[in-house]
């Protein structure tokens, strides 16, 4: 079998006395696309927020390429090649463009210096070659919080590619996108699959995920209630189970 | 899409170069432009209604004494309240300074060099600001208690820890006048500037690089935007706002050195009546209370602007009861030119 880029094994995550995630056993192979489903409060964004080393499991473990990784934190995380666009978009809205493309990953010399020029230069690349900003009011000193939903999401994605990531975690990516938008993410997704790259794609719409997902993960009241690979069943009929999961905890 | 897209983060690509427009510099230097026309208008106003007082060099040679007491303070709260914290407790640490200071310097009497006395008891007030400073940042951050009720708490307890360890008592400090420091930190050069204004232009100078070409200062301007979003992208905010405290810690100890050997006299009330000229200098240099936004230009500016207030009364022949009416005028006047730039530039 090929080695799994992520496995969680009985990861477990209370917050004091509430269960948010009970025994969780999670595999993301290599040039995968997991989705990742469930309601409100099953638990997603807390598995999510686990992967990029943001909450430390309370117990369980965690391997990537087969490896145990102990007391992953989010620089851990990103150094072994995670990158997430958050749901909360995580951008610093009152701060420039390339501030944010290098968000906690700043450009600099051994003695902390930043590399300014380097960092707009390629904030100004990725700008014109990949999230097509060709209007001259967008450059790399704006600020971000005068730019639409959209181009927020594409400030978030791009920071995600620039860094090498092998696996990219998209927690809720359409939120707020206007269909023209989403549409450009669906392939932004289906391309991460082209380039060779893992992904886990959390979504409310069942279809974005039925679309673009090799399997899906779906989640109940911090279980994982079950795992389908999309081409063996329907949408139709994936819809139809998680409803019942939602109002029973069971798939039949 | 994707495979050109791939981390290229060592290929050389094409300098992006800006095209030059005043539009674009005004946007991007809103702020600093605004208190640097606030700053030029009141000095013509100054100029114009008491022209023998400004136009001689006395006048700025008094500024340049007494105003960096205060501004050099005001450089790293700056970075404080960019990180959208704030802290009260600064003149309080001044005093605790001096008073590790005086301990030192007793404690050591048997080494027979003054010069070397005086040496060690720097090196123990400007540590002990930047302990308190820690100590201020550790119990915001650790038990995340507000930083404006911490420092409420933590001024009343380093000015009750500095009476209680001197007895309230007030003391010469002529020894220090025999020591290299004592030109050093507050002498003249050529008779005319204070060594004072040139200890405020380098902290302005590291402060502002620390601040805009630093990775520290990046954090600090995110950890105040939205620390959810700098944490969630592995900024350590806690560690962020802990070293930003420890460093008014360390300046506000070495300002009060600098004012303790200007007046070669230890006041354990010392610090008392800086709290807010250091503050307003800051506000009135365009940094948002909200955090996120600030620059260490226009809380240079603005120190001197609130340091010229009060000579500049007087000087224009207002009794000194106007100074504070003049004082609230242009702080409130200034807040909203700043609250209002802010919202044009975004």
């Amino acid at each position: 079998m090929d080695e799994c880029r992520l496995e969680l094994r009985n990861v477990s995550k209370s917050f004091g006395e509430v269960k948010a995630l009970e025994d969780i056993n999670f595999q993301l192979g290599s040039n995968e696309i997991v989705g990742l489903l469930g309601d409100n409060g099953a638990g997603k964004s807390t598995l999510i927020k686990i992967i990029t080393g943001y909450y430390q499991p309370t117990s369980g473990e965690i391997y990537f390429n087969g490896k145990k990784v102990d007391d992953l934190s989010v620089p851990k995380a990103r150094e072994l090649g995670v990158e997430t666009v958050y749901q909360e978009r995580a951008l610093a809205e009152l701060q420039t463009l390339w501030r944010n493309i290098f968000l906690g990953r700043e450009l600099c010399n051994s003695w902390g210096f930043l590399d300014i020029q380097r960092m707009r230069d390629e904030t100004h690349r990725l700008m014109t070659q990949t999230m097509g900003f060709t209007s001259h009011a967008v450059s790399p000193d704006s600020r971000v919080g005068k730019f639409s939903g959209g181009e927020k999401q594409g400030v978030a994605i791009v920071r995600a590619l620039f860094f090498e990531a092998e696996i990219i975690v998209l927690d809720e990516p359409t939120m707020g996108l206007s269909l023209k938008e989403t549409a450009k993410l669906v392939n932004f997704v289906k391309g991460i699959k082209e380039a060779g790259k893992s992904a886990i794609f959390i979504d409310h719409n069942i279809f974005h995920v039925y679309n673009v997902a090799d399997r899906v993960v779906v989640i109940d009241r911090g279980k994982v209630a079950g795992e389908f690979l999309t081409k063996n069943i329907g949408v139709t009929e994936l819809m139809e189970k998680m409803v019942r999961v939602a109002e029973t905890g069971k798939f039949d | 899409m994707s495979s050109e897209t791939n981390g290229t983060a060592t290929k050389v690509i094409q300098h992006y170069k800006v095209p030059f427009s005043l539009r674009r510099i005004a946007r991007l230097y809103s702020a600093q432009l605004g208190i640097l026309g606030v700053f030029v208008t009141l000095w013509i106003i100054f100029i114009v209604s008491a022209p023998d007082t400004f136009l001689s060099g006395r006048i700025y040679s008094a500024f340049m004494t007494s105003i960096p007491f205060f501004a050099i303070m005001a450089i790293p709260l700056t970075i404080v309240v960019i990180a959208k914290e704030m802290d009260l407790s600064f003149p309080s640490i001044m005093a605790m300074g001096m008073v590790a200071f005086s301990f030192v310097y007793d404690g050591t009497a048997m080494i027979g060099s003054t010069t070397v006395r005086v040496f060690l008891a720097i090196i123990a007030a400007l540590l002990a600001g930047t302990i308190i400073g820690w100590l201020n940042g550790f119990i915001i951050v650790k038990f995340g208690i507000p930083s404006l009720v911490v420092t409420i708490g933590t001024q009343f307890f380093w000015r009750g820890a500095v009476l209680v360890l001197t007895s309230g008592a007030n003391f010469p400090l002529t020894y220090i006048k025999q020591t290299i420091f004592y030109p050093i930190l507050v002498g003249k050069i050529g008779g005319y500037i204070p060594m004072q204004m040139i200890w405020l232009i380098v902290v302005t100078i590291v402060g502002w690089v620390l601040l805009n070409r630093h990775r520290f200062g990046a954090h600090v301007y995110l950890t105040g935007d939205n620390s959810n979003s700098a944490e969630l992208m592995g900024v350590n905010t806690g560690w962020v706002r802990i070293r930003a405290f420890m460093l008014i810690g360390l300046i506000s100890a070495f300002a009060g050195v600098l004012y303790s050997f200007f007046i070669a006299y230890f006041w354990p009330s010392l610090g008392d009546g800086y709290l807010l000229n250091t503050l307003a200098s800051v506000f009135l240099g365009g940094t948002s209370v909200f955090g996120g936004t600030g620059t260490i230009l226009g809380t240079f500016l603005g120190a001197f602007i609130i340091g010229a207030i009060e000579a500049a009364t007087v000087a224009i022949g207002l009794t000194g009861f106007w100074t504070q009416l003049i004082y609230g005028f242009i702080i409130v006047l200034s807040v909203i030119m700043h609250t209002y730039l802010r919202k044009r530039g975004e």
